[in-house]
């Protein structure tokens, strides 16, 4: 446990401290192990999201075989292809998305863009991170237990999802896949405590609210929610869990399980989807809040441009965090719910376009006349608003409700999210890898590699999804093995559906380019120097990079201006640094390296 | 799902209070100079305000158990399950708990160690009091036949009484080590921070213990039916 010294008026956060008093590691396992420096804890996270999403990525890809070419490869059967569609979407959106966003970048940049010298938890931070390698640990010994992971669908409905007809239903699957996401969510509240708290609590003098950067807005305001909303999964895995294990019946109706009536009666199936979405909703948010704070800052300092509407921008922020709450049961148009229910929840999901379409406005404005560099970074951003725009306009076809009935368990659906969801904030994702790995290594990222990924990324995303949405129009279902022969599924269907798979598997490849990128680099990259990208936010202003343990050297910045002033007038670079106190003294973070 | 949206509106109200005492209406482009738009505070202990987040967090946990229960208990198949005597003993334990950690709460503020003392040491008797009777509580109501598994009613009630027994037990963690230090410790200083967040945790659990009660009890039924009548 940290030594936190208590002053009269009770704990002091690490950032009020000296250097000398802040918890120090002293071998090689408290520095690169059981680190308690929020710098290491978020390398640790990312390392552990990304192989899980490398493990995810295999999934998709053998989802795709089978979708591509039916019956080709024995061994997806209709089991294995449940389990791997279940594991790839559980992966993605709880153990990747959520823990990379708030786990990785929320480590490593809140402390550093806010003035900190750590998390003010540092003990609390280091378990966190523990106790979500634990989940993924759970999480992934379910493809080796009896019976292999659950192919429950990653939404999980019982009663199918705890039955003997779903792969791992009364095997070991659902219940290794309830108990890792009881687990994460434990984990993700520690951390969670952790990042509100800081931002509240730790900033540097100077430090206002309404300067931090967006990127810290956003990561705050997810991870207030995700701290309101996780505990509805953990309720649902909670009952399900004990339906399965002791037999009760929160969630199974009476029911016959392959000829044989079960000793259950009176559960309601309903009640689970509406605590999954009340969740699932926000989550998707979650992952959202955090992009659009990173694409923020990626647009401004690549375009050496303030950020158009900043105020506009955090009450947006805000106002999609909260509404997000109130709009679960869109997903659930077709659960037999009252049709005024759904009349109420399209209105509100609706209403969620407007804070959000101010952001891309805002977006477009900071890149109007701006003097626009394209950066790796810059591109994904770029590729990120064209993406997300897509995503969200299908958003409004599916958040209606007579156009969602039809389109409903189509591939329309999957394209959708995929777009909004996957590829979207994975862009992002990429563009603040390439942006802070210089910060993080002191080297950048090869340059030629980077453009061959985002190229084929971002069009080859493209030719995936896109043609998706037809094939949902066309009435293809989601979740089917094998569609068949089917009298309104055209040949032509077939041909699109090789064509994608064969696309995946390029674009998924790719990403190992990417891999090799980020450890080739490490050694091989051009050194990067303080400020390679000239920004204005406070990690660039380090006096070493990579910042050492404590981050600031002696003295803790101090913060004189907003996150944005680039190409401010009379000023005699084109970007003021935020612990920069006039407009034409020397840059603190230019001349290191 | 009544009760978590009316807890995450009482939440959001705190918030947008908080929030419009922030400053977010300052145009940050136009002001310069280390003191920002606002007055420096002094700042509150980090944990002070890490322990009010972390009561919102098991706050709206409970609130949606308690939505779910709501959901779940119109069903046919739901038989209210008899609520066992002891469960009053038990409440009394825990108020006289909270009350013990709120004079510990005092006592820290006006330093006398041997009062705090005495507070801490009858405040973790009760709660240990408190957890003991509701296993009791469990064993009578399964020795009558009420099983786990026989009645929704029934699992709700062992996994809410669980829950907020193992969030206790987690409390009493918290407060053998502030006990623990009131012993080598000579003066209150340094135990004010930690005894005045035992207290406020304890409070707050005493809060949903009764919450619980009126539920299980169905004091709550009229409110739940609000709940209800806004969703269907």
């Amino acid at each position: 446990m940290v030594d936190v010294p208590l002053g009269p008026a009770g704990a002091v956060a690490p950032s009020d401290l000296d250097d000398v008093e802040l918890y120090h590691p002293h071998s090689w396992v408290t520095k690169y192990v059981f680190s308690q420096d929020a710098k290491v804890i978020a390398i640790q996270y990312a390392f552990v999201a990304l192989s899980v999403g490398l493990i995810a990525l295999v999934l998709s890809w053998l989802m795709r075989l089978q979708l591509g070419f039916p019956g080709v490869f024995a061994f997806i059967d209709a089991s294995a292809y449940y389990q791997f569609i279940t594991m790839h979407g559980m992966m993605m959106v709880v153990y990747v998305l959520t823990a990379l966003f708030l786990g990785g970048f929320g480590n490593y940049l809140i402390p550093l863009m806010i003035g900190a010298r750590d998390m003010v938890f540092p003990y609390v931070n280091m378990l966190s991170f523990w106790v979500y390698f634990l989940a993924v640990l759970v999480l992934v010994a379910s493809f080796f237990a009896p019976g292999g992971p659950t192919g429950a669908g990653w939404t999980l409905y019982p009663p199918q999802a705890i039955l003997s007809g779903t792969p791992g239903g009364q095997d070991w699957g659902i219940i290794l896949m309830l108990s890792s996401l009881i687990i994460f969510i434990i984990g993700f509240t520690m951390g969670g405590l952790n990042y509100v708290v800081t931002v509240l609590q730790a900033r540097a003098r100077g430090m206002t609210l309404m300067r931090m950067p967006l990127t810290v807005w956003g990561i705050f305001t997810a991870s207030f929610m995700a701290l309101l909303a996780f505990p509805a999964l953990f309720v649902g895995a909670v009952m399900m869990l004990f339906d399965r294990i002791f037999g009760t019946s929160f969630f199974v109706p009476a029911i016959v399980e392959m000829g044989q009536p079960l000793d259950r009666n009176g559960g309601s199936p309903l009640l689970f989807q509406h605590l999954f979405w009340f969740f699932g909703h926000p989550e998707v948010y979650i992952v959202a809040l955090p992009a659009f704070g990173i694409v923020s800052d990626l647009i401004s300092t690549h375009a050496r441009r303030n950020i158009f509407g900043y105020r506009m921008m955090v009450w947006a922020l805000l106002a999609i965090g909260a509404l997000s709450f109130v709009v679960w049961a869109h997903h659930m148009y077709v659960s037999g719910m009252n049709p005024y229910f759904g009349f109420f929840f399209a209105t509100t999901t609706l209403i969620i376009a407007v804070p959000t379409a101010i952001k891309v406005y805002n977006w477009i404005l900071t890149l109007w006349r701006g003097n626009i560099h394209l950066t790796l970074p810059m591109l994904f951003a770029l590729a990120f608003i064209v993406t997300f725009v897509n995503g969200g306009l299908t958003g409004l076809f599916l958040g209606n409700v007579v156009v969602d009935v039809p389109l409903s368990d189509t591939m329309f659906v999957v394209a959708h999210f995929h777009m909004v969801m996957g590829v979207a904030p994975i862009l992002v994702i990429f563009g603040a890898i390439y942006h802070w790995y210089p910060k993080v290594t002191g080297r950048m990222l090869n340059e030629t590699l980077g453009r061959i990924h985002f190229w084929v990324t971002f069009l080859g995303a493209y030719a995936i999804f896109f043609p998706m949405h037809y094939l949902g129009l066309m009435g293809i279902p989601r979740r089917y093995h094998d569609i068949g022969d089917m009298a309104f599924v055209p040949p032509s269907a077939h041909t699109l559906n090789a064509f994608i798979t064969i696309v995946a598997l390029v674009v998924g490849a790719t990403q190992l380019l990417f891999v090799f990128n980020l450890f080739w680099s490490l050694r091989h990259g051009r050194l990067a120097g303080g400020n390679p990208w000239h920004a204005t936010t406070l990690e660039w202003q380090t006096p070493e990079t990579p910042p050492p343990h404590g981050n600031w050297g002696k003295t803790v910045p101090t913060v004189y201006r907003w996150a944005y002033d680039y190409s401010v007038p009379g000023a005699d670079q084109d970007f003021l640094p935020q612990n920069q106190p006039g407009i034409t003294s020397v840059v603190p973070g230019a001349s290191h390296g | 799902m009544g009760s978590i949206l009316l807890f995450l509106g009482g939440l959001a109200v705190i918030g947008t209070w908080w929030l419009s005492r922030q400053g977010l209406a300052s145009k940050p482009w136009l002001e310069q100079g280390a003191e920002g738009a606002l007055p420096e505070e002094a700042p509150a202990p980090p944990y002070r305000v890490g322990l009010l987040i972390l009561l919102a967090v098991i706050g709206s946990l409970f609130a949606l158990f308690i939505s779910a229960y709501a959901m779940r208990m119109q069903l046919p198949d739901w038989r209210n399950l008899p609520v066992p005597r002891i469960l009053w003993l038990n409440t009394t334990m825990l108020a006289l708990s909270s009350l013990a950690l709120h004079g510990a709460k005092r006592a820290a503020e006006r330093g006398e160690m041997p009062e705090l003392r005495a507070y801490l040491l009858a405040a973790g008797i009760s709660a240990l009091a408190f957890l003991s009777g509701q296993l009791l509580a469990w064993r009578q109501l399964s020795g009558d036949g009420y099983a786990l598994a026989a009645n929704p009613a029934n699992a709700f009630f062992y996994i809410l009484t669980g829950l907020h027994g193992l969030h206790l037990l987690g409390g009493l963690v918290a407060l053998g080590r502030t006990t623990d230090k009131a012993w080598r410790e000579t003066t209150t200083e340094r135990l004010r921070l930690s005894v005045e967040l035992c207290a406020t945790y304890w409070h707050f659990l005493f809060l949903v213990w009764l919450v619980f009660l009126s539920v299980l009890t169905g004091w709550a039924g009229g409110f739940v039916d609000i709940c209800r009548q806004w969703l269907t």
